[in-house]
């Protein structure tokens, strides 16, 4: 049997199983509040699990573990960014939002402002963060598709996204936050059990000894010592100060973005209270710390065992380094039948691993089109459960078929910095309306809406005049660099990540917009602050 | 209006909590402990990202074998990640959870 037809069945095997629990899921589904937060029913550890599973992206498990094998050290960046930004998410925004909120990211924004105009602008940032987001993951799964089954056609890529998009809106559609909820826990379970035993199997090799690894990693490499220091990818010397401001640029907004991602904050209404809340976060905390740390083996043992020479062969950003460390590391311990069925559970785990994302980021965006825009801007608050609940379902549809149009037209495109631009527009739009509408008692309307368009605006529109979009030249294989033909140039922003300007531009927009209104309620912050910290008031979980 | 007349009585309740001394407690001890934490995990991240980029010579010196300091420092930020939240959940368990419930039942009599 080929590694191809085995990864095939056993992705299928994912599938199914997590068809028939999205089924079981949908049964249990019956108002609004176990369609949007699958009844604030789940446990901490589950919830703790589904986090693990909404946050490791095929760009973290994939990407991270590819610039390591390739760069060494500065993929560490990366995931220590990651890890350290949750929390933010524990000690500042999880339990206070579980006890203030109610099915998304704008119920916190708009709890003492003019519901309007604050529902609007987080509508449309949520809107915004989860197309970038899942833009990226769409389009990794056709590349992923290319690169572990040799399908390299244009139509093989455009079937993969296609397929993908269809099993997003299923989950999403038919089980709701409890069908992507149980996605989300089985990835987790799978991705953690797959990358632990190949990182046991790669220890093994080294007798437990992650000196030698490293050493042997960095000879592998041509690199040298340099190999496991920072600055191979990151601030290079080459780069000069730019290159370094960037690097510091990306650090910001990696930790401050996780917890303004809408996707992860409606998370923390699956649980009954905060205090659970407070313990799902704890546990999220120890599965992905201990993924990425498993991921630095990953990147150091590809680099070590199959040699970057082979790995930039397969594909130059280093994607395949985890499923070729996978097949390397099997046939070396078990033999060629060994890889081959490593290498299988590996692609499988993948593809896995962007369901569980793009279902969570499709269910976040819909739940705002529903919750937000419709029933609360259009309709006033004047609509039934069940209408919101529908509008909600037909929002996922057209949200996946937008993101598997523009997923499909994106293919030849090079869209790998949507991930840090998502993060980027979290922490500078929304990250500092979430803060001051929890923490500043004078923080108003005008205040909220100029922080999120403020932040969103000018992350987006620097990163439009910056290297990524144009200007960067062409690589060595001719390709230009940026989103842009190489002949196009209208690029004036240095820094690749807009972070360092646009996050403390969203701190100032919010707080300009908010000493530069009138208004002010002070009996409705009263009543944010008692139910944030006490839980008074808060929605409780359904019982049935 | 019946629904307005609900609001302010909802007010009422909110106001009469936030003015028990317990309450005040309850939001000196959290803010006590987050921003001061939140500050300090946020420098400590900083610098090493800014070591990362200005102090290479440093970073690069090997401690044990072929493990040098910047993996040491990366390590660091995750011991220091799991020890602050650990950290967290005994101190919001034993100082916020008993005054956040106690203030629950006040408030439902």
């Amino acid at each position: 049997m080929s590694h191809e037809s085995l990864a095939i069945a056993l992705f299928l095997l994912f599938v199914g199983l997590t068809l028939f629990l999205t089924v079981r899921a949908s049964r249990q589904t019956k108002d609004a509040t176990d369609f949007y937060a699958g009844g604030r029913s789940f446990s901490a550890v589950q919830n703790g699990l589904a986090i693990g599973g909404d946050y490791m992206s095929a760009a973290s498990f994939l990407g991270i573990a590819g610039i390591i094998a390739l760069s060494g050290y500065d993929g560490f960046l990366y995931s220590i960014g990651f890890l350290v930004a949750w929390l933010v998410a524990l000690l500042l925004v999880a339990e206070l939002m579980r006890n203030s909120g109610k099915f998304t990211m704008a119920d916190v924004l708009a709890f003492r402002m003019s519901p309007r105009p604050v529902r609007t602008a987080a509508g449309i940032s949520t809107i915004t963060v989860s197309i970038f987001y899942l833009l990226a993951q769409m389009v990794g799964a056709g590349a992923l598709v290319a690169l572990l089954f040799g399908l390299t056609s244009e139509a093989a890529k455009a079937f993969t996204i296609v397929g993908v998009g269809i099993l997003m809106i299923v989950y999403v559609v038919v089980g709701g936050m409890k069908g992507t909820t149980w996605v989300q826990i089985v990835k987790a379970v799978l991705l953690m059990g797959g990358a632990t035993l190949i990182t046991l199997l790669v220890l093994g090799k080294y007798g437990f000894n992650l000196s030698s690894l490293l050493s042997e990693a960095a000879n592998q490499s041509g690199k040298g010592d340099a190999f496991l220091e920072p600055g191979l990818k990151y601030g290079t010397e080459a780069q000069g100060l730019a290159g370094k401001l960037d690097l510091i640029s990306l650090g910001l907004a990696l930790v401050l973005g996780t917890a303004g991602l809408p996707h992860i904050l409606i998370r923390f209404y699956t649980v009954p209270t905060a205090r659970d809340a407070r313990k799902s976060v704890l546990w999220g905390i120890g599965i992905i710390g201990v993924f990425y740390l498993i991921t630095l083996v990953l990147g150091f043992g590809a680099a070590a065992l199959v040699g970057s020479g082979t790995i930039r062969e397969s594909n130059a950003a280093g994607n395949t380094a985890a499923p070729l460390l996978a097949e390397k590391v099997g046939s070396l311990i078990f033999g060629d039948v060994g890889g081959t069925v490593l290498l299988a559970f590996i692609a499988a785990v993948a593809f896995a691993t962007i369901l569980a994302v793009v279902a969570g980021l499709t269910l976040a965006s819909s739940s705002s089109v529903a919750h937000d825009l419709y029933a609360h801007v259009i309709r006033k608050g004047d609509v039934t459960e069940q209408e919101e609940v529908r509008v909600a379902k037909i929002s996922a549809f057209v949200i996946g078929a937008v993101a598997i149009v523009l997923g499909i037209f994106a293919q030849k495109l090079n869209v790998a910095f949507l991930v840090a631009l998502a993060f980027a527009v979290a922490a500078s739009g929304n990250l500092p309306a979430i803060l001051y509408s929890l923490f500043w008692k004078r923080f108003n309307t005008a205040g909220a809406v100029a922080s999120i368009y403020g932040g969103l605006g000018s992350a987006v529109l620097l990163v439009i005049f910056s290297p990524v979009v144009s200007g960067k030249g062409v690589g060595p294989d001719g390709k230009s660099l940026s989103l842009f033909p190489a002949s196009v140039d209208f690029q004036w922003f240095p820094l690749e990540n807009p972070g360092l300007v646009s996050i403390p531009l969203g701190f100032l927009f919010g707080y300009l917009g908010t000493v530069l209104s009138k208004e002010y309620r002070a009996d409705k912050y009263t009543e944010m602050e008692v139910r944030s910290l006490t839980g008074v008031g808060a929605e409780e979980a359904t019982s049935h | 209006m019946s629904t307005s007349q609900e609001e302010q009585e909802g007010i009422a309740v909110y106001e009469e909590i936030r003015a028990r001394p317990e309450f005040s407690e309850l939001r000196r001890r959290f803010r006590a402990f987050v921003f001061p934490v939140t500050a300090a995990f946020l420098v400590w991240y900083l610098l090493y990202v800014v070591l990362s980029g200005w102090a290479r010579d440093f970073m690069g010196q090997q401690v044990i074998g072929s493990i040098n300091v910047a993996l040491i420092f990366g390590l660091l930020q995750f011991v220091s990640t799991f020890a602050i939240a650990y950290w967290y959940s005994r101190y919001a368990g034993a100082k916020l959870d008993p005054l956040a419930q106690n203030l629950r039942e006040e408030a439902r009599r």
